[in-house]
Order: C-alpha cells, then sequence, then structure tokens
C-alpha cells in the first residue's frame, strides 16, 4: 500500500499536465504581459522618476486634495444610500411577490449594460434646469442638480445602485426562513428578528457590495464628466484632472494622480476580498451548524 | 404504478408548508417595501433610461433618422464596430485559454493570479488610457523611441483605441468561464483523451462545448463593454469627429456642441445595444439553467 501510493500521486499529478495543452497557458501570460503587466509597470516606471517628495507635492496639491474630497467623499455618500436601498430592492425581489418583479430585475442590470457616457446624456437630461426632475426641483426648491456636485452624486448613485442588490440576493436566498420562524416563536418582534437575526448574516454582502460600487464610484468617468461642470474645487472628480492634467501635457502630475488612483483600487480589491473570506467564514459556521 | 396500489390515487398530498413568518405577518411592510423599491428603481435608472428615447424621438422618427444618418455618427459607429471586431475574438481567445489552463488546476498563487486578471474591473478607465499614454506617447512615452523610429501611429489612432478597449473588458469571458470548468471537472476531457482524441480535439469537442453558453455570455458581455467603453477609449483616442471618435465619444461631444439631436440619436442606438444584451441575458440564463438541470438528472439517473 505504501509502495503504491506515491506512485498513484505522481500518476494524479502527471494527468492533469498531459490533457492540459500548454499553449493556453502560454497564450494567458503573453495576453497577460501585455496588457496588463505591461502598462502598469509603464505607470510605475513613470512614477518612479518622480522624487518622493514631487510625489507627495503633486498628490496632495490643494487641487488633487479638493478632487478626493469630490471623488471619495461623494462615492462614500452613494455607495451608502445605495446600501440602504440595495438591501430594501433585494428584500423586494426575493421575498415579495408583485407584478412587474421579472422588469425591475432586469432593469437592474441596465447601469453595468448601459454605456457610461449614455448613462451621463440621460441623467444629464432629467436633472439639467429644462428636465423632468430638474425643472421642478428648482422651481419649487430652487436647488440645482445638473452641473453641480449634487448631480456627480447622482451619477455616482445610478452606476452603483446594481452592486448591493447583487451581492444580496443569493445570501438572502440562501437564510433559512426556520431561523426567522424560532426567533418568531421566541417572542421576539418583528423588528428584533430582522436587526438580530437576518441583518447580521446579511451584513457581509451588503458590505462587499457597498465597497464595490464605492470603488466603481470612485473611478467612474463617462457619466460623472457629462452632469459636471468641472470646475475645479466645486464638483471636478479626480479621474477628469488626470484628464486635464494630460491635455495640459503635465504627465508628471497625471501620472502621480493615476497612481493615487491605482493605489486606491489595489487597497479596495484587498478590502473587498477581505470581506468575501470573513463572509464565506460566516457561511461556513452557519453549514456546519 | 396507480393501478397496483390505488390507495395512492386517494392519498391527499401533504398540507403546504407553513407560510413564514415574513408572509404570514401580511402587514403594510412588504407593500411598502416593494413601493419604494420600484420607486428608487423608477426615478434613478428607469426615467433617465425613458428620457433618452423621447428626447431622440422628440421631433419624429424622420428627424431621427436624418441625425442618424448624420456623416460624423457613420464615422464613429464603422470605428466602434471595427473596434468590437477586433476586441471581442481576441478576448474570447484569451478568456478561453485563461480558463482552460486556470481553473482546474490547483497551484500557489491561483487566487492572486484571479484577482489580477479581474484587475481592470477596478482600475478607472481613466487610468487604464492614461497607461497606455505614457507607454506609445511619441514624446513622452516609454516605448517613444519604438514608436517613432516604426513610423507608426498608435496614440490618437485606432491601435490605441483597441488596446485600451481590450485592457477594459477582457476579464469579462474568464470570469464567466472559469467557475463552470471548475464545476464540471475533469471526467470527460479524460475520457476523450483516453479514446486518443489530441489537446485541440479535446478543447474544441469537449471543453468547449460544455461551457458554451456561458462562453456566449461572457462574449456578449465583452461585446457590449467594448461598444460602450468612454473613459479609456477617451483618453487616447485625440476625440477627432469623424476620424478616431467612437460612438460613446461621439455621444458626448455631440452633446457639448449643442447637437443635441445627434447626440440623443447615437444614445438611442448605444441604448438599444444595451437592451438586446439584456435580453439575451436572460435567455442565456435560462438556456444555462437548462443545462445544469439536464445534467443533475443524466447524473442522478447513472446513480
Amino acid at each position: 500500500m505504501a509502495a503504491t501510493f506515491p506512485s498513484l500521486r505522481r500518476l494524479g499529478s502527471r494527468i492533469p499536465r498531459l490533457t492540459l495543452p500548454s499553449w493556453p497557458w502560454r497564450i494567458t501570460w503573453v495576453y497577460l504581459t501585455l496588457m496588463l503587466f505591461l502598462p502598469l509597470g509603464g505607470m510605475l516606471l513613470k512614477a518612479a522618476r518622480v522624487s518622493p517628495a514631487q510625489f507627495w507635492e503633486m498628490a496632495t496639491s490643494p487641487e488633487a486634495l479638493a478632487t478626493y474630497k469630490i471623488s471619495f467623499g461623494l462615492s462614500l455618500i452613494a455607495s451608502l444610500i445605495n446600501g440602504v436601498f440595495g438591501l430594501l430592492i433585494a428584500w423586494a425581489l426575493i421575498r415579495c411577490r408583485f407584478p412587474g418583479q421579472r422588469i425591475l430585475d432586469s432593469l437592474l442590470d441596465l447601469p453595468f449594460a448601459l454605456p457610461t457616457a449614455v448613462a451621463g446624456l440621460a441623467l444629464t437630461a432629467v436633472y439639467s434646469q429644462e428636465g423632468w426632475l430638474g425643472k421642478p426641483l428648482y422651481e419649487m426648491f430652487g436647488i440645482k442638480v445638473a452641473f453641480t456636485s449634487l448631480g456627480v452624486a447622482i451619477a455616482m448613485v445610478f452606476i452603483s445602485l446594481p452592486f448591493v442588490v447583487r451581492t444580496v440576493e443569493p445570501v438572502l436566498r440562501s437564510l433559512e426562513k426556520e431561523q426567522e420562524e424560532a426567533s418568531w416563536c421566541l417572542g421576539a418582534t418583528q423588528s428584533q428578528t430582522f436587526f438580530r437575526v437576518i441583518f447580521p448574516q446579511l451584513l457581509p454582502a451588503i458590505l462587499s457590495g457597498v465597497a464595490q460600487g464605492y470603488s466603481r464610484a470612485v473611478g467612474e468617468y463617462g457619466s460623472v464628466v457629462m452632469i459636471s461642470s468641472n470646475v475645479p474645487f466645486r464638483d471636478l472628480i479626480t479621474p477628469t484632472l488626470i484628464v486635464q492634467k494630460l491635455e495640459e501635457y503635465d504627465f508628471a502630475a497625471a501620472t502621480v494622480l493615476g497612481t493615487v488612483m491605482l493605489l486606491f483600487a489595489l487597497v479596495s480589491l484587498l478590502i473587498i476580498n477581505l470581506i468575501q473570506v470573513w463572509g464565506q467564514r460566516y457561511q461556513g459556521a452557519n453549514a456546519a451548524n | 404504478m396507480t393501478s397496483v396500489t390505488p390507495t395512492l390515487e386517494s392519498f391527499t398530498p401533504p398540507a403546504p408548508v407553513k407560510p413564514s413568518f415574513s408572509k404570514r405577518v401580511k402587514g403594510l411592510v412588504p407593500s411598502i417595501i416593494v413601493l419604494v423599491s420600484a420607486l428608487y428603481v423608477g426615478i434613478v435608472i428607469l426615467l433617465p433610461a425613458i428620457a433618452v428615447v423621447v428626447q431622440a424621438f422628440a421631433k419624429g422618427i424622420a428627424p431621427f433618422i436624418e441625425s442618424v444618418k448624420s456623416e460624423d455618427l457613420q464615422a464613429a459607429l464603422r470605428l466602434t464596430l471595427l473596434d468590437a471586431v477586433i476586441v471581442v475574438p481576441a478576448n474570447c481567445i484569451f478568456g478561453l485559454a485563461a480558463a482552460t489552463a486556470i481553473a482546474r488546476r490547483q497551484f500557489r498563487g491561483k487566487a492572486l493570479l484571479l484577482s489580477i486578471i479581474d484587475l481592470p474591473f477596478s482600475i478607472s478607465p481613466v487610468v487604464v488610457g492614461l497607461m497606455i499614454v505614457l507607454l506609445y506617447s511619441p514624446t513622452n512615452g516609454l516605448f517613444a523611441g519604438l514608436v517613432n523610429a516604426l513610423g507608426v501611429k498608435i496614440l490618437f489612432a485606432t491601435p490605441a483605441i483597441v488596446l485600451a478597449t481590450i485592457i477594459v473588458t477582457f476579464p469579462f469571458m474568464a470570469r464567466e468561464v472559469i467557475p463552470l470548468l471548475e464545476e464540471e471537472g475533469w471526467d470527460q476531457e479524460e475520457a476523450a483523451k483516453t479514446l486518443g482524441a489530441n489537446s485541440w480535439q479535446v478543447f474544441w469537442k469537449v471543453t468547449l462545448p460544455s461551457v458554451r453558453w456561458a462562453a456566449l455570455y461572457g462574449a456578449i458581455l465583452t461585446t457590449a463593454r467594448a461598444l460602450g467603453e468612454f473613459g479609456a477609449v477617451s483618453v487616447v483616442s485625440g476625440n477627432i469627429r469623424g476620424q478616431t471618435q467612437t460612438l460613446p465619444l461621439f455621444v458626448e461631444d455631440a452633446y457639448k456642441q449643442y447637437d443635441t439631436e445627434l447626440a440623443f440619436g447615437a444614445a438611442v442606438i448605444l441604448m438599444g445595444v444595451a437592451i438586446v444584451s439584456l435580453f439575451l441575458k436572460i435567455l442565456l440564463e435560462q438556456l444555462l439553467e437548462h443545462d445544469k438541470a439536464t445534467r443533475t438528472s443524466s447524473i442522478t439517473a447513472e446513480e
């Protein structure tokens, strides 16, 4: 037995190598190198040519700081709003039956499917001062939406809406109804059942969705650039500032800002992964119970 | 069966499962949740979508057709289609190659590699465009010498547009196919191998058919995004009307130039593409589920 075991294992490890032609592996690496590693490395190399002091100065110039405040701040507000409404919509889709459910479900994919320029045009059309919603808002409350930071926030809400719904849906579907019934039998009220039993289980999914939506909203360009007036210190977002720096041939500043955005993307990817690991652990504990 | 055991006919089905707590409390809460959800989606998503269609056809169908026939819009449409025709097959080959190479292999750093493939989804499209500029700009790029020596125009021309679109869209295919391949396992491929098929035959006759709907879905997502990509392309294209402008860039440019009719005309075309892709998505999801159902039933039948 002890003699045959290693040979079996060797055989097992040889099978995939035999069945797997090596060219998919090669295509993958060549493609990734040309399309991802080379551009990434190029930008980091360019960023490394800027001295650390200069890098810090450019990354924290008043102009850049103002765009961070708008990009990172408004995205946070937008993704938190979607955290609340996304949970509500996911609940409606999974736990309720109502006419037009299928349509609502399909509509939620529209922000993913619609080109961002079209989304920007659509939102500007609705929220400009002649728009369906922009006109009453301006006439009744004096609120301008398009071409202000409020408009930027609405564009961010639009593009980050599906994330929370789509991450919460599967978890909500897999929740066992028995838990709620047990909680009910033990005398918990409806709100106690929700906040003590259901919500903690949904939390990792909600956070993951919010983080994904946040990351997407921070990087968003197409829809925001159309609904914003792109005035520095008012509603200019960081990606637009990068484009403006490139148009001014200020490659160094664009590189620095691009590197900051890249670092943000990497950190948020890490956080999203950590949240998902945490969520899986939760699920595992559930299954074991 | 029934004739042998006639008691079965008189057997009443078990009482339906007790409705759950949330359903039993038939208060106002569920209807409020549905109402608020519908209202929110209606305002945030549906209303803007309808506004585009209404604006495009505000003056009737004839002016819409007129603006679609405009030369600049046609040029933009041609460039967008050319872009997609190059990008989609290239990314499909990569996606399938990456999926067959990665999916059913266990190796150190597999999770990292999967995250790397997903990276373009988390990087801002503008930064993707910037990276291409920093590589291929004839004045400031890392490859400036090479670009000038070869005499090819990459930046502010079709090659850069294609490159930008490839980077932004390459994760879709791999992302759709990898989970399915991992679920499937190796049995069929191994059987085909033992029966004497070569690697190409195994891929073409066994692997690809088993993931066909997921692959098609990945291809549709890639196409939709390739046709609609804005940020990355806008940084590298130079945005010259009639020459280096894709349809999404044309939408923004026309709107900025107060050619609202042209802008909305082009936007409706792009929205049509998006809606068609959503319909195909629903269709393919049903086909996928059907495939899965038949597979599990055949497995249980074997057992």
